[in-house]
């Protein structure tokens, strides 16, 4: 019954998203505002229509109904209540309908205000209807390929279970955060197709899509760190990131929406690159439906292919279809799009930017091409290929430290232009300086020449980053007489938008130091250990106390061994690494324990496939330099990104009164 | 520790190659599993496993022991290999059985003195490219490295053009005030400073 009223449910919202976009472009094309309503209604109608048949299927999931094909496949009696809710998004056509759900809030919030805004109003309904296409895309799979009311043939007594991998409360949070991200682009992709059909490209749009591409970028650089943060948990294998073709596929549509949050400020400060700018917003969005049609149709094959189906024609055809008409409109608004002004030099802000946009683009070309390169070889050689992090750490990693070096040089450069001898000075002491601290690890012996060459770009980067803060900060002390932090609090709450960004740069360049700490100073030892015997690695030695077996919840069988850490002969603490095995589906992992501080993390694994038991086991320990500080950077990144996409009240009050110069009719509040 | 089907068996060192290893449950249960998902031509490769393993099993008689190679010795080289079927999974954290059996493969080459590049090799001529980590170096999939090289490089010539052009469009902008992009007085004062230096 549940299964009928869902199914039900959800064709009636896929009908009504049909309404929706044939209203609005009916609407639109005569000017009539009666059926743009009726389709601004029709996306609040789908939002009610997507959530309830979420709740449906949550009801399913927690009442055990193994009626539903769906419900059988990823949740068991034994499961605690919290897995069975997250098990919505824990297979292929629950994901899909959760996904629903995320676009169709997103798509209801976006048109639920600024209708009163004249010059935003002619924006709304082209949006809406772009929008609701990609609605309509996503319901039409959902209802008719990936249907997650479809019944069985009989009812079992329990289910499968959720797939142990997702059992991590790191996948509570983790999926619906790349949702976010991932449907939060599809907004900002709606109002610049809005922008070009409309005709409308001053910087209205400019401003609704800034904001919006912020909010979904924030939500996928959050999923991206979350991501990292289970891989690292739960895979067992050391470390947080492998260039796994959906990893990938979640780091590309972000690398376009960065290139974009850079480049909009060309176009806002200096009315250049709307045609790039447009362009970007597109790529961004085609990369966001590229990168949900590699995770669900398994075309590259990867660890998460618990994904897998047959969808990958229907995404195929459906990018292929928005990407011929993104690139019409782009084609037919050429002319207005063209820059109004040139580039005044190449050491300039907007070159910088610019450079910036390159290297971005070089690493989303190199990481795509890596992603699709199994493929190309099928093809072309017709033998299958593995592209894993070798190729990539040797393709993206200089590009990466191309990229750290511009990010500190260019908050150094000014509109318009700076001379060469003004940025050799400015650049000149943190250049220096970077070079002592460096020098200062050489002739302590630690690392190699890459890790000291990655080393001085971080700091110089990080110095400058720093000094932005200090000048501010003094400046405001000289001009208004405050006491340093009231100084510092005032500049960060006034120019939320520039010291919010100069953050998330203090964010990537202490996840650099972490990154370049695991990358070139992690050490690795495999050991065989007996009852009593010790091994020592860095500065600890951990001594093998025995082992203990027990059931955990549900349908786990906890291995458990139980190993004294000391640093410098100092008794730690016991770690209990631990290997999990799931009965029903018979999959076994690896669950690390670790002892974690800022400057390293000593990470033990029970190894799974070798024989445990209180005699002896056999351990993999890493000892991690600095891996803290890659979580740290992201919390850092993400409290920049906050800080940045804060509606800044001088702004609101500037746009007020240049939305009056452009439109004096308008009365205040309208 | 019988609960879970689980065969005790202290490990006492390394595995023997060409002896079939006691296996536990849970992995027979994965392998099952992962063998149904391949290919024919995947499972034409595995077949050949137990020649590979039998190939290396007759060798080791006249090798030094392999418990002399260490477990770190077998990790440095299989971090560099993937088997066909647990695609994207390195061979030094592959928990299935085929992995493990290529595992004593490599303890066994590393005993009779190959070096990592040959073990690779081996692998490669009876499995296919697939297991290596990266693209090789040679024949057609040079150009597999090449190409985004050259992209880059085509990308930064077209950029540089377009740069230029730009710089030698006529403007129709103000002149550079730098304080217009200035939104208050100290950040004026900010962005005076850094023209100073």
């Amino acid at each position: 019954m549940l299964g009928d009223i869902g199914y039900i449910t959800l064709v009636a919202a896929f009908a009504v998203a049909v309404y929706a976009v044939v209203v609005s472009i009916y609407g639109n094309w005569k000017n009539d505002w009666r059926w743009i309503e009726s389709a601004r209604n029709a996306s609040l109608v789908i939002l009610g229509l997507v959530t309830l048949a979420c709740l449906l299927l949550v009801t399913a999931l927690l009442q055990g109904d193994f009626s539903l094909d769906y419900v059988w496949r990823v949740s068991s009696r034994e499961m605690p209540t919290y897995l069975k809710v997250t098990a919505l998004w824990g297979g292929q056509a629950g994901s899909l309908l959760f996904w629903n759900l995320i676009l169709a809030v997103f798509t209801a919030t976006a048109m639920a205000h600024k209708w009163h805004n004249e010059h935003e109003r002619h924006l709304l309904p082209h949006a809406l209807a772009v929008a609701t296409v990609t609605q309509v895309f996503f319901l039409g799979l959902t209802a008719f390929v990936e249907n997650p009311f479809t019944r069985l043939a009989f009812t079992p007594a329990d289910g499968n279970g959720l797939n142990p991998l997702l059992r991590h409360p790191g996948m509570i949070i983790h999926p619906p955060m790349l949702y976010l991200g991932f449907t939060g682009l599809t907004i900002p992709y709606a109002f610049a197709m809005a922008a070009l059909i409309t005709g409308k490209l001053d910087e209205g749009w400019i401003r609704i899509t800034r904001r919006w591409t912020l909010a979904g970028w924030l939500f996928l650089s959050l999923g991206l760190i979350l991501g990292g943060r289970w891989a690292y948990d739960v895979l067992g294998w050391g470390g947080y990131w492998d260039w796994d073709p959906v990893e990938n596929a979640s780091l590309m549509p972000w690398l376009a929406g960065t290139a974009f949050l850079h480049s909009v400020m060309i176009q806002e400060k200096r009315n250049m690159f709307k045609m790039w700018n447009m362009f970007l917003i597109i790529l961004t969005y085609c990369l966001m439906i590229y990168g949900t049609f590699i995770v669900r149709s398994g075309v590259i094959s990867s660890v998460h292919s618990f994904a897998q189906s047959a969808v990958g024609p229907l995404f195929f055809g459906f990018i292929a279809l928005m990407f011929a008409f993104s690139a019409y409109w782009l084609i037919r608004r050429r002319d207005e799009l063209a820059s109004e002004n040139r580039l005044d030099s190449l050491l300039s802000r907007e070159a910088a930017f610019l450079l910036n946009n390159f290297v971005i683009l070089a690493i989303l070309g190199a990481t795509f091409w890596g992603t699709n390169l199994p493929i190309v070889s099928e093809l072309v050689t017709g033998e299958k290929i593995t592209v894993g992090s070798p190729f990539y750490e040797q393709v993206n990693g200089p590009l990466f430290a191309v990229l750290l070096l511009l990010m500190g040089v260019a908050p150094l450069t000014m509109w318009y232009r700076t001379s060469t001898q003004r940025l050799g000075i400015m650049m000149r002491w943190p250049a220096l300086a970077a070079l002592v601290l460096v020098a200062i690890l050489f002739f302590l012996g630690i690392g190699t020449w890459g890790s000291l060459l990655g080393l001085w770009i971080v700091m110089f980067a990080a110095i400058i980053t720093l000094l932005e803060f200090w000048r501010g900060t003094a400046a405001r002390m000289r001009s208004k007489g405050e006491p340093v932090w009231v100084a510092y609090a005032n500049l960060l709450a006034r120019n939320r938008r520039r010291y919010g960004g100069y953050w998330i740069h203090v964010g990537v360049i202490v996840m650099a130091f972490g990154i370049i700490g695991t990358e070139f100073f992690q050490q690795e030892i495999q050991i065989n250990l007996n009852q009593g015997e010790s091994v020592e690695l860095g500065d600890y030695r951990m001594t093998f106390n025995g082992v203990r077996q027990y059931a955990g919840p549900d349908d786990l069988i906890i291995t458990e061994a139980s190993a004294d850490l000391y640093h410098n002969e100092q008794y730690v603490k016991t770690l209990y690494p631990r290997t999990e095995f799931y009965t029903r589906s018979g999959q076994p992992m690896s669950i690390p324990a670790a002892r974690s501080t800022i400057g390293e993390d000593f990470y033990v694994l029970l190894i799974l496939w070798e024989q445990t038991s209180s005699a002896s086991a056999v351990f993999r320990i890493y000892l991690n330099p600095l891996i803290n500080w890659v979580w740290a950077g992201g919390f850092i990144f993400v409290l920049g990104t906050m800080i940045a996409a804060w509606p800044d009240p001088v702004d609101k009050k500037v746009a007020a009164a240049s939305e009056r110069r452009r439109h004096p009719s308008l009365a205040a509040g309208d | 520790m019988n609960r879970i089907g689980y065969t005790e068996m202290h490990r006492g060192g390394a595995e023997t190659p060409g002896e079939v290893r006691q296996t536990n449950l849970p992995i027979h249960s994965v392998n099952l599993r992962l063998i149904l998902r391949v290919s024919p031509s995947h499972l034409f490769k595995l077949l050949l496993l137990p020649l590979a393993l039998l190939w290396a099993g007759g060798q080791v008689h006249a090798q030094q022991p392999v418990n002399a190679v260490t477990d770190n010795e077998v990790n440095e080289v299989a971090r560099d290999i993937y088997c066909p079927v647990c695609e994207n999974v390195p061979l030094d954290v592959c928990p299935t059985q085929a992995c493990a059996d290529w595992r004593s493969i490599v303890r066994q080459q590393l005993a009779e003195g190959q070096t990592k590049e040959e073990i690779i090799d081996y692998f490669a001529v009876r499995y296919g490219e697939q297991i290596r980590s990266a693209p090789p170096r040679y024949g057609v999939f040079r150009f597999f490295w090449l190409i985004p090289i050259l992209g880059v490089g085509l990308a930064a010539i077209f950029f540089g053009r377009y740069f230029w052009q730009l710089q030698k469009r006529p403007s129709t902008s103000k002149q550079p005030d730098v304080t217009a992009v200035a939104k208050e007085d100290y950040l004026a004062q900010v962005e005076k400073e850094l023209g100073k230096k």
